[in-house]
């Protein structure tokens, strides 16, 4: 049984937005605050609520353990927390609530060349840069020679470092780092320097690192890299623990995550929690694919789309009648079918079970702009049974459709279609279809 | 392990201090000795500032040298937090060892502007005095309040960016209020324990008495000094030590 490296329990750290990035208190804004505060305190009292959204949790709750000689993968988005925890791990930052604990001599490399100074050569640098690390001098001394060797800069040794190459700089800076030889090693995203070639050099250092035992955590965007080095991976998202475990399963499960939280911004959002309902006929989502059956990403004017509105039915639902309506941005009604009573598709009954009902378009007619999709599900006798208000947003994509040149969006209207022209001057045609 | 960062850091200062100036050691000369010319015309003639029987250009020059030396070393140590910011968000450290460096790197700066002393006094026909070997206790009073100072204000600096303004503001007040261009006995006897509040009249007035012994018994003054000094670096210390967990998540 080996023993434990590295151990946070509910770990928590809270910003407050104002006072990070943002501008810097000046002392009389300190003062006028001070002033102000017991109004201020008053006001919150009558019911202004103190500014919640200034507050980010950077992490949440989040309890990890790494065993000795362990090499744990930290990966998630930007913003989940991965640098925050090494922050704290490394002392940096402290937690707002939790505990820490690390378990022998602990190196950590936040940043490659942190204390670098331009003016200095890049013996001089060496030095203090791995004195900032947290080598000893003598330390220093006898890995200087493996230091510059790795780096391949020995002729430059005593060149101001402001006179070196990007890619010179990087390479003095990883090398210098990759020789602190701490038991414990907190490691946040320094692979991603340097050309190719040294980004290979700086992978197999740092398997080297791990194969010697060493206990790692290691935060990197590189999933090929995590795969490569991480026996263990955490996935971070919104600064709480999504996954700890095997590292194939955790790449897999952050990959689709990432798909899954990049949909905020999307151009095509499908609404899940407005499913909800405690009806025995249930619609259980909305899908948009094409043709192929693939879910689209983006939906662009004039092009084919098939809904696929998914049912679960708990009891039978006769004579089934499937609704889908389309909105503009201000909830104008822009389209309507229903798949009994307008199309004339009938159903004599929708069994217990799971099931779907496509609606095919060839050519979506809508300009580019923002909609929204409500879906309905009725049966015989029954009305409808259950409504989804905002089922699905889509952000239809512009498309030059006519081949004018012209992107169609809500401004020039909501809708497209095929038609042509012929104009007639002093009797000639000038016709859109003599083009063809 | 923390001392050989202390180390680097000091010797940094001093080779990025020598390194990016085209005159290198020569300011550690040219500041005081310019400051002194300036004064030497503007108190000695003009207003005929007296100066203990001293000639003025010495009577300045032995002043004026600790003086540069804890304005510069202040200044430093004072924006040291906010110069070294990546040091500060991106590694551990005890993060007193950044507005310390400065206060130790400066000394050598003061030795250097110190030699010049060794020329200015045969030119006017003066010997150091007997009371030399108190140099040192004057020079360590200085370099408490400098730390002190710089300590308190690094901190503030990181919360509050416009003290940056308040120190060069600080920084001039505090020339004036110590006798650097005017003699400490120029002040009634009575009140002369009240100037020594300032840490630095009784270290200025105390280095010229150990260096030509010259001015009063200046020990009282030390006694006062000294005490203000301590409670300076001491109030430092609680605040440096207080604010300092939340260093990285201001700057």
């Amino acid at each position: 049984m080996s023993r434990t490296a590295i151990r946070v329990q509910n770990l928590s750290k809270r910003y407050r937005l104002g006072a990070r990035r943002e501008q810097y208190p000046t002392l009389r804004e300190t003062i006028m605050a001070t002033v102000k505060a017991p109004f201020r305190s008053l006001s919150g009292l009558l019911g202004g609520r103190e500014r919640d959204r200034d507050i980010l949790w950077a992490l949440k709750d989040v309890s990890l353990e790494v065993n000795e000689g362990e090499v744990l993968g930290i990966i998630g988005g930007n913003g989940a927390g991965k640098s925050t925890l090494l922050r704290i791990l490394s002392r940096i930052t402290r937690p707002t609530s939790g505990r820490a604990e690390i378990f022998g001599r602990v190196g950590s490399l936040l940043e490659v060349g942190t204390g670098f100074h331009p003016e200095l050569t890049g013996r001089e640098n060496v030095y203090l840069n791995g004195a900032v690390l947290g080598m000893r001098k003598t330390e220093i001394d006898r890995h200087f020679d493996s230091i510059v060797d790795f780096a391949g800069i020995e002729q430059f040794l005593d060149t101001p470092v402001k006179r070196y190459s990007t890619g010179m700089y990087v390479r003095l800076a990883f090398s210098v780092a990759a020789h602190l030889d701490t038991e414990i090693l907190l490691v946040d995203e320094v692979l991603a320097v340097g050309d190719m070639g040294f980004q290979e050099k700086c992978l197999g250092k740092m398997s080297e690192v791990t194969r010697q035992g060493r206990t790692v955590l290691f935060v990197s965007h590189n999933l090929g890299a995590v795969g490569k080095l991480c026996s263990r991976v955490a996935v971070l998202l919104r600064g709480e623990t999504a996954y700890l475990g095997g590292t194939e399963e955790g790449i897999a499960t952050y990959t689709k995550q990432y798909a899954e939280t990049t949909e905020g911004n999307d151009l095509i959002t499908v609404n899940a929690d407005s499913f909800h309902t405690d009806s025995k006929y249930r619609l259980a989502g909305l899908e948009i694919r094409n043709r192929e059956g693939q879910p689209l990403e983006y939906l662009c004017t004039g092009d084919p789309v098939v809904f696929r509105i998914k049912y679960e039915m708990r009891d039978e639902l006769r004579k089934p009648n499937f609704r889908l309506q389309i909105f503009s941005e201000d909830r104008t009604e822009l389209f309507r079918v229903a798949s009994a009573y307008i199309s004339g598709v009938h159903v004599p009954i929708l069994p217990v079970g799971t099931g779907h009902a496509d609606l095919l378009i060839d050519f979506f007619p809508f300009t580019s702009g923002k909609y929204f999709i409500d879906l309905g599900l009725a049966g015989h006798g029954e009305g409808f049974v259950h409504t989804v208000e905002y089922a699905a947003t889509i952000k239809v994509q512009g498309k030059d459709v006519y081949g004018s040149g012209v992107h169609m969006t809500t401004r020039l209207g909501f809708l497209v279609f095929p038609h042509d022209w012929a104009i007639s001057v002093n009797g000639q045609e000038i016709s859109t279809r003599s083009d063809q | 392990m923390y001392r050989d960062l202390f180390v680097i850091l000091v010797w940094r200062d001093i080779l990025v201090r020598y390194k990016q100036t085209l005159l290198g050691a020569a300011w550690a000369i040219l500041q005081p000795l310019t400051a002194m010319v300036i004064f030497t015309v503007v108190f000695g003639r003009f207003a005929r500032m007296p100066s203990d029987g001293l000639p003025y250009p010495i009577f300045a020059y032995s002043a004026l040298v600790l003086w540069t030396y804890f304005s510069q070393a202040l200044n430093q140590s004072a924006n040291s937090l906010i110069l070294n910011e990546r040091l500060v968000t991106k590694i551990y450290f005890p993060r007193v060892l950044l507005p310390t460096a400065p206060i130790v790197a400066g000394l050598l700066d003061l030795a250097i502007g110190c030699c010049l002393l060794a020329v200015l006094l045969p030119f006017y026909g003066l010997g150091l005095s007997g009371n030399i070997w108190a140099a040192p206790i004057m020079i360590l009073l200085t370099a408490v309040t400098a730390a002190g100072a710089g300590m308190l204000i690094s901190a503030l600096n990181v919360k509050y960016r416009d003290f940056r303004y308040v120190l060069s503001f600080l920084i001039q007040v505090w020339f004036f209020a110590s006798p650097v261009v005017f003699p400490a006995t120029l002040i009634p006897e009575k009140w002369r324990i009240l100037l020594a509040v300032n840490p630095l009249a009784g270290a200025v007035e105390g280095f010229r008495w150990a260096l030509l012994g010259t001015g009063t018994d200046p020990w009282p003054l030390l006694a006062s000094s000294w005490l203000s000094a301590t409670a300076l670096l001491v109030v430092a210390l609680i605040y440096f030590s207080r604010s300092e967990e939340y260093f990285a998540d201001l700057i």
